[in-house]
């Protein structure tokens, strides 16, 4: 071995970056390239001249940061990120909050039929966005809801769930449907992963399965709660699939309901891939900051604790 | 055709100013790749984006036939309808791979050639004219001497009713806009939970349509300015209209094109619906109970004695300027929408209605819709109202404006407010964007 190594010394010192390129390549072609082109087109502008009309009319010229003022100070932006806001003050705690119970329930002893049970909780995971968004859409709109014709037959009052306030519940539903089946896994699997030793301990000492939940299993389970914390908070930041499925069955919800569909509809609708890529970046930063100083922010209280 | 003459003065300027551009690019095309259309000699492939349905059916009669003699194939790729066809020739366009043939829509016909992505192909599609109205045929050429697509389909609106309620409730069928506000209360007296029809907001062609029945032009040209005028007293006229039929409760403010809607034209609960020349085939879809009970009447009208409609829908196949084969793609675009037995086929597997005047009373039309049995002189009543349809005037940023519109009055007719701000705020953004690209605009 060492007289081997002694032999090719070049080979042994350059093979880290030899294992080290397929990765590197593959990333600034896939990762870096594309992201430094949308940067670059959103610095970018078309300039027309005149009536615009013939070949040579249109000029692709520096923008400087106008794209970006643009951005900030329009106000769908600023208003889809509000009503996003908003849309995930309901989406997470609900979601999380019942994948917790749903996985402290399956874990518990006396559950009957759990892997049935599980496979049902998680099966929502797995219809795609749309056709889930679709389907609770034909569910709310009162003229073809079944609900709404019991509702109609038992003479309760039909409230309309594809207007104001009630449509953040009805979107949030969609997406609390969709995604607690996949954050019950993640947090039911590393329940599992707890040795038994701990239960014994706590069974011992007359733990209740009231306080063994409370006092043992989440404390033990948070390094996955902060992960699906942090997946939950950048899938709420990237909604779009629901409200663009549900656009067309309602006059409440505008083309800009959430700021990603602003930028889809600057890019697609009106063609100015340049306004779409300045949103983007922004978006593409706050979302960072959001999500990793949320993950700083758990990890500095666990070592807290740690240390406690 | 006065209709016709009359867009044509308002465009002139643009022409002139668009021949200098032309005749600049031109002369620029003739030193480099002036060889390229002259030397056509062996087999020629030609690739045609389109969202017609059964048009490969079409295009194998073209390829099994005149196209075999000329060795032209074409070959059909199915893409999405509208808008999205058009970011998308774009972006193909950026990067000089646009197909040879597209399909347009009217009114995005501007776009595109301000994106310099359309061939003048008046050089080998110039007899073409006479087959078409002058109305239609001006929209292909943005009243300029250059020819950028050949119309394939029209869509002249038309007003449909379910001839049945109609007589039930004792409602006459409007032959003006007052008649129609009339008998929208008229219903709602006697059958509170129906409605005549819905103002719906998401589909923009349909008011830019009823827009352009009473005379609103969109986008004019002066010097080289663009003058919009989305907010004239015409547009205003229109959308208070419908804002007060909403206000007061006389139609619904739901959109169309859902599961509500279609379920409300198949019960009955919506009795009327202001559409176009294709509605036969949205309606059987949408309501197939009530096949044969509904019936087609002109448009209602803004003065008693007027005979105007506008145009909501209709397309063109245009060729790119990044296909190597511009003059084979033209001849077969040519053929598409002239040809005697290409129309037929196009009516028979795509449905369409054809933008050529002589194919509007073929054999294909000579019976009506299935859906309309009940209406034997359905097409050639048709084909009268395509006749009255008023002239239109696109711009190059349509697309801006219409997306304006969805949010504007889709908000407008939720809250049941004012719809002449909601117009107001789609002038005002359509200005700002040609302001904000550049282009010249005058006030």
């Amino acid at each position: 071995m060492t007289s081997a190594a002694r032999r090719r010394p070049y080979g042994v010192k350059g093979a880290p970056y030899g294992f080290l390129i397929p990765a590197t390549i593959l990333f600034a072609l896939f990762f870096a390239l594309p992201i430094g082109y949308a940067v670059y087109l959103s610095f970018r502008k078309v300039h027309v001249s005149g009536l615009g009309l013939g070949s040579g009319a249109r000029k692709e010229v520096w923008a400087g940061v106008e794209n970006y003022t643009d951005a900030l100070t329009d106000s769908e932006l600023t208003h889809g990120a509000l009503r996003v806001l908003g849309y995930g003050c309901i989406v997470v705690p609900v979601m999380l909050g019942l994948a917790l119970l749903f996985a402290l329930m399956l874990d518990s002893e006396r559950v009957r039929l759990a892997p049935f049970t599980r496979l049902a909780i998680f099966l929502p995971y797995a219809v795609p966005g749309v056709v889930a968004a679709l389907m609770w859409g034909f569910l709310y709109l009162p003229d073809v809801s079944p609900f709404y014709y019991v509702l109609e037959k038992l003479h309760l009052p039909q409230p309309d769930l594809l207007d104001g306030g009630p449509l953040y519940l009805a979107m949030s539903n969609i997406a609390v449907w969709g995604g607690t089946g996949f954050n019950m896994i993640v947090i039911y699997t590393s329940l599992r992963s707890i040795p038994a030793e701990v239960y014994e301990a706590a069974r011992l000492d007359g733990a209740t399965p009231l306080q063994t939940a409370l006092r043992i299993k989440i404390p033990m389970v948070a390094p996955s709660l902060v992960l699906t914390f942090f997946f939950s908070i950048i899938a709420t930041l990237q909604v779009f699939n629901e409200p663009t499925t549900l656009k067309p069955l309602t006059n409440s919800l505008p083309l800009t309901w959430s700021p990603l569909m602003t930028v889809y509809q600057d890019a697609f609708r009106k063609g100015d891939i340049y306004q779409a890529a300045a949103e983007a970046v922004i978006i593409a930063v706050v979302t960072l900051v959001m999500s990793f100083g949320f993950l700083r922010a758990a990890n500095r209280r666990q070592k807290q604790e740690a240390t406690r | 055709m006065p209709n016709a003459q009359r867009r044509r003065l308002v465009v002139r300027s643009a022409a002139s100013a668009l021949a200098v551009a032309l005749g600049a690019s031109a002369l620029a095309a003739c030193g480099s790749s002036g060889g390229d259309s002259k030397a056509e000699s062996g087999p020629v492939s030609l690739t045609y984006w389109t969202w017609t349905p059964g048009m490969d059916k079409v295009v194998d009669l073209w390829n099994k036939g005149p196209g075999k003699k000329d060795q032209i194939t074409v070959t059909v790729k199915k893409q999405a309808s509208g808008d999205s066809l058009v970011t998308k020739i774009l972006t193909a366009h950026k990067a000089k791979k646009a197909p040879d043939l597209v399909q347009a829509e009217y009114q995005a016909l501007p776009t595109l050639v301000s994106n310099d992505a359309l061939a003048d192909i008046a050089k080998e599609t110039g007899d073409a004219k006479g087959r078409f109205a002058a109305g239609v045929w001006q929209q292909t050429t943005l009243g300029t001497d250059a020819v950028y697509a050949i119309p394939q389909d029209i869509g002249p609106m038309m007003f449909y009713y379910r001839a049945d309620l109609f007589k039930k409730y004792g409602l006459k069928v409007p032959t003006t806009w007052d008649e129609f506000a009339q008998v929208a209360r008229q219903l709602k007296k006697k059958a509170p939970d129906k409605d005549l029809t819905t103002f719906s907001a998401n589909d923009s062609g349909l008011f830019a349509g009823l827009a352009q029945q009473a005379g609103a032009k969109w986008w004019t040209t002066s010097g080289d300015k663009w003058k919009v005028a989305i907010d004239d007293a015409a547009t205003q006229k229109v959308a208070k209209f419908w804002g007060d039929l909403v206000k007061e409760g006389a139609v619904d403010n739901q959109p169309m094109y859902t599961p509500a809607w279609n379920k409300a034209l198949n019960t009955g609960k919506q009795i009327a619906w202001v559409s176009a020349v294709w509605a036969p085939g949205t309606l059987t879809t949408a309501a197939p109970d009530t096949k044969g009970k509904w019936a087609m009447a002109p448009l209602p009208q803004w003065s008693t004695g007027q005979d105007v409609t506008g145009s909501w829908g209709g397309s063109s196949t245009a060729v790119t300027t990044d296909s190597a084969h511009k003059e084979a793609a033209a001849k077969f675009a040519a053929w598409l929408n002239t040809d005697g037995s290409a129309l037929q086929a196009l009516a028979k597997e795509s449905g369409i209605y054809p933008a050529a005047t002589n194919a509007q009373t073929s054999g294909a039309f000579a019976t009506p819709p299935a859906y309309f049995a009940n209406q034997p002189d359905f097409y050639t009543k048709a084909a009268e109202i395509a006749k009255t349809t008023a002239p239109s005037a696109w711009g190059p940023n349509v697309n801006v404006a219409y997306t304006t519109f969805n949010d504007a009055f889709g908000a407008a007719a939720k809250n049941k407010s004012d719809f002449v701000a909601a117009l107001n705020t789609m002038q005002e953004a359509t200005v700002a964007d040609l302001k904000k690209q550049g282009f010249g605009v005058s006030r």
